[in-house]
């Protein structure tokens, strides 16, 4: 189980996430919501300790990971997987490299072992046969899809996605969410899933959270989050814009 | 903004960067104990190996040109006999550690700030995080390491072919017989003149990996950061070779 309590980032004045408060159980698929600049990268990076928060605990398993050291941090993280908005992989390495990676660094299984592993983990995400490609030679889905391979090479208990589906087209898109769901269903880990995308949202959460200016203004089940009656959840689902004043050079 | 408040703000900001610098010194101490054989290996193969082209270019023509230059001007005092000597004293001493050290400013600090700089912007140093691995002990150790024994082994090559290249000048050129230069070699210089000269480029190797380093896990995002952050590398590794080398020679010789 994970907790945020009261955590609070700010930059000198500007505070971009003000006294969160959020349980995230196990085994659930969390979507956070939020408008550009909500601050919910900000709190994937707080989860996974690219960032520590200015005030406030972050408990994973009953442990505070506020206050470890990076190396600390580290036995955490090998229980964690984050597939990042632009992919991120290692472009100096191939396909299979990337995936293999964590399981070189953090296991002392056998090469043939790693190469069953990353084969089988390639399958999951539809990418088998890919070894040997370098991240250049792919697609965005598919750098998102052995993104995602990389991230489970290690089973992990909790995984990351930021952004998954930014960048693709629907179809891929929904490649993208069903692989979010399947892992979650074949793995049985906890997913926090942070992306702009309705129809996505809808189809792999369990639960929806609405970032805005830096808080939680909404925390439900799915249907009951389609249905909330706060005007900024449908304003959010339904993609109205907000009237901002123009000024045209006539009126100045 | 007055005058009082710009240099404050520029101390502050200069004495943070080398708290800064001094961490990521003592953060590659402390990963030495993780250092990966293979990845230093790799590391001088690609920063070192790859260098010899440049290396032998670089000073088979500085030895030529700067024998063309003294020549003369001995040969009119009849000190003819030390043309060799002086060459192998200037090369083995400062010459080759420093321009080898300048030419890998160039080639290999920018490799290095290009190459982390590009992983910081498409967040390849937070994926390694995000798996358990430290980015220092992975990227900027094994450089590290490689640097400081690559330099010393390209500086002692670079040495040779510039002597070598005054040795085709003086001989071809000037007409010096081969036996007057390669005697005054055996004369006028000493192992210690060749052997100090290694230790300085070790040096100089740790500060262009290390700036390098520095400078690419600093880079802001964007691709124009990186060529930013490449540009400064350079200048900055060139400069403290500089400095480094004056306080190095006054020490060891």
């Amino acid at each position: 189980m994970i907790e945020l309590r009261d955590v609070v980032v700010a930059y000198d004045t500007r505070v971009i996430l003000d006294s969160v408060n959020l349980t995230i159980q196990d085994g659930e698929t969390l979507v956070i919501l939020g408008g550009s600049g909500s601050g919910k990268s900000t709190l994937l990076r707080l989860l996974i300790g690219l960032q520590r928060p200015t005030s406030g605990q972050i408990i994973v398993d009953g442990v505070d990971v506020t206050t470890l050291s990076e190396e600390e941090f580290n036995k955490v993280r090998q229980k964690m997987g984050m597939v990042f908005q632009y992919s991120a992989l290692f472009d100096s390495m191939s396909v299979g490299e990337n995936v293999a990676f964590g399981l070189r660094e953090h296991t002392t299984l056998s090469d043939d072992e790693i190469m069953r592993i990353v084969s089988e983990r390639l399958g999951w995400v539809g990418l088998s046969g890919y070894e040997s490609y370098m991240p250049n030679e792919l697609s965005g889905g598919m750098k998102k899809r052995v993104s995602l391979a990389r991230a489970i090479a290690l089973d992990p208990t909790l995984i990351l996605y930021d952004e998954p589906s930014s960048g693709l087209d629907p179809i891929t898109s929904g490649t993208i969410s069903m692989l979010i769901r399947g892992m979650q269903e074949r793995l049985g880990c906890t997913s926090i899933v942070v992306t702009h995308d309705m129809q996505s949202a809808f189809y792999v959460a369990d639960r929806i959270a609405l970032l805005d200016k830096g808080q939680f203004i909404e925390v439900s089940k799915t249907e009951d989050f389609k249905h909330s009656p706060n005007p900024k959840v449908q304003q959010f689902i339904h993609g109205e814009a907000e009237a901002i004043d123009i000024v045209t050079r006539r009126d100045i | 903004m007055n005058w009082l408040e710009l240099i404050g703000r520029n101390v502050i900001t200069g004495l943070s960067n080398v708290g800064t610098a001094m961490l990521l010194i003592w953060q590659t101490i402390k990963q030495l104990k993780m250092l990966n054989i293979w990845h230093v290996l790799q590391q001088m193969a690609h920063l070192g190996v790859d260098s010899l082209p440049i290396i032998s270019l670089t000073l088979l023509f500085a030895g030529g040109v700067m024998t063309l230059q003294i020549t003369d001007v001995l040969i009119t005092y009849g000190a003819q006999s030390t043309v060799g000597g002086l060459m192998a004293v200037a090369m083995g001493r400062e010459l080759g550690p420093i321009l080898v050290g300048v030419v890998l400013a160039g080639r290999v600090g920018a490799a290095i700030t290009a190459e982390i700089g590009t992983m910081k912007v498409t967040e390849q140093i937070d994926a390694l995080r995000v798996m358990a691995v430290d980015p220092i002990g992975y990227l900027v150790v094994p450089r590290v390491v490689a640097c400081m024994i690559m330099v010393p082994i390209l500086a002692f090559y670079g040495v040779a072919i510039g002597i070598a290249g005054g040795y085709f000048v003086a001989t071809a050129i000037k007409g010096l017989a081969p036996a007057t230069y390669l005697d005054s070699i055996q004369i006028f210089s000493t192992v210690s003149d060749f052997t100090l000269g290694l230790i300085k480029s070790s040096v100089f190797g740790a500060v262009i990996a290390l700036v390098g380093a520095y400078k690419g896990m600093h880079t802001k995002m964007g691709a124009e950061a990186v060529g930013f952050s490449t540009t400064s590398s350079v200048v900055t590794s060139i400069i403290l070779v500089f400095v480094l080398n004056y306080f190095l020679s006054t020490l060891l010789f």
